[in-house]
């Protein structure tokens, strides 16, 4: 592993396998009696959100307080960046009280690159902007490797909101490199140009994307970052590219669908495909805790080139 | 003298503690056998053979990894973290006599680490410490209760146990 999880772009094959199996191991943590190994004891670890976060906050915390770390959580709409601070500012002030890890979450593609220059403490990316969120697509990883073994050669569709989903730009950068077969799909307005070079079909049917699928992950359609008419309306998005029983019986009969969260119900998936038999969105909220320990446990260790040099 | 331990003195010596182990504890129904990763666990399930051979008593026997719990983890700051293994005790370790197994003691660090891991699991009644190769060089006030072989070395030289399940044969070497 580097110094910093920046996104999937900078891990091998082989780091992804090390997480996914150390993930494995961290999971029964989480199912004994006393959740909590003393793994992380004395390290201090920042979590510095700059967007709104439930689920990906939360746990890294519970991630973070299960492996020992000292945690803080900077809420930031109670913090000097409402008098105008800067990131690079704020983090040079939090680096200051010298912390071993920061996990950030920001709205700028590239804000986790920037700290990860200026700072020595560990960076972790908790998603910026439009670029990447790399832990969760190694907790995608680690639920589809639950239900299906072997990712290589599997047909996984990702449908929904293409551009502005940083959780496609890590899946599709991770699940190629484990030899995924990757079909995306979404209206044309919303699939970002150049797409194709990441190694993937892309396609605006949404019939074609998930027939004979092994998994099907939905994005969400996020109207907080659209600045435009990207479709007609909501309720035609959910007739055109919704997941909806119909569609899911196109799909192999052992098929599980996916959802990085936050849902819009009836937007992009149908009420009884998220609560109903094929869906594992709640495995991933789980998993992630198991996957987030073991990225945390992962960087706090040494730097292999520093170790080569 | 390289192999200090062949196959055949390896699995009388596992024998023999089997039969200490029946010898000193009588309740056999409150025993478990729990061994540490990697060559302790093959060493427990064996030592679990010989007791269901000698007793007709199915011995549980879990798996545990200590990684989480070293002492130095920290302090590698240079190279990659150790690689972390599943804990597997499909029992209640509450009120149990647990036998922890595990191939060399030496330092006592990482049995201090499986004291533990276990206490985060319940209370057993006791635990009792099976190794198979005693190496002196204690660094921490800990005792094995059942040893296969005392092995005199100097801090120098390494100690390493191969076994079958894991290496293909059963022997046990010290290197220079």
């Amino acid at each position: 592993m580097k110094k910093d999880l920046l996104g999937i772009s900078d891990l091998t094959a082989d780091d992804i396998y090390r997480v996914l199996e150390t993930a494995d191991a961290m999971r029964e943590v989480g199912q004994r009696p006393i959740k909590k190994v003393p793994t992380l004891r004395g390290k201090t670890v920042v979590n510095l959100f700059y967007e709104p976060s439930t689920r990906t906050r939360t746990s890294f915390e519970i991630a973070e307080k299960r492996l020992s770390a000292d945690t803080l959580n900077v809420a930031v709409a109670a913090s000097s960046v409402l008098k105008g601070e800067t990131l690079v500012d704020t983090a040079m002030n939090i680096e200051a009280m010298s912390p071993d890890m920061i996990v950030l979450r920001h709205s700028s593609s590239g804000a986790c690159h920037m700290l990860s220059r200026i700072c020595k403490s560990r960076i972790i990316n908790a998603g910026d902007g439009m670029h990447e969120h790399p832990t969760q697509a190694l907790l995608d990883a680690f639920t589809i490797r639950e239900h299906k073994k072997d990712i290589a050669g599997l047909k996984i569709a990702i449908v929904g909101d293409l551009l502005h989903s940083r959780v496609l730009r890590s899946n599709a950068l991770l699940l190629t490199k484990l030899g995924a077969n990757l079909w995306v799909c979404g209206p044309p307005t919303l699939v970002p140009p150049g797409i194709e070079c990441l190694g993937v079909h892309v396609t605006t049917s949404i019939d074609e994307a998930v027939q004979d699928a092994d998994v099907i992950m939905m994005l969400r359609i996020q109207q907080e970052r659209m600045q435009g008419a990207f479709f007609p309306s909501l309720r035609e998005y959910f007739n055109v590219f919704g997941m909806t029983t119909d569609r899911v019986k196109l799909a192999k009969p052992d098929v599980i669908i996916m959802h990085p969260g936050p849902m819009n119900r009836g937007v992009e998936i149908a009420s009884d495909v998220a609560d109903g038999p094929y869906s594992v969105i709640l495995e991933q909220v789980a998993n992630g805790v198991a996957v987030r320990m073991a990225v945390l446990y992962l960087l706090a260790g040494g730097v292999e080139d520093e170790a080569a040099a | 003298m390289p192999v200090v331990l062949d196959a055949d003195r390896m699995a009388r010596s596992l024998a023999r503690i089997a039969h200490e182990i029946l010898e000193r504890n009588r309740g056999i129904e409150e025993l478990a056998l729990v061994g540490i990763r990697t060559r302790g666990v093959p060493l427990a399930r064996r030592i679990a053979k010989s007791l269901l051979d000698i007793s007709h008593h199915e011995i549980p026997t879990g798996a545990l990894d200590i990684t989480l719990y070293r002492d130095d983890l920290s302090s590698h700051t240079l190279g990659p973290q150790p690689l972390v293994r599943k804990t597997e005790i499909p029992f209640s370790i509450d009120g149990k006599l647990i036998l922890l197994v595990d191939d060399v003691l030496y330092t006592g660090r990482t049995i201090r680490a499986a004291l533990d891991a276990l206490i985060d699991f319940g209370r057993p009644k006791a635990i009792q410490l099976v190794v198979l190769v005693d190496r002196g060089h204690r660094e921490l006030p800990i005792k094995a209760d059942y040893v296969g072989k005392n092995i005199p070395t100097a801090s120098t030289q390494n100690v390493q146990v191969h076994l079958m399940e894991i290496d293909g044969r059963d022997e046990v070497e010290v290197l220079p």
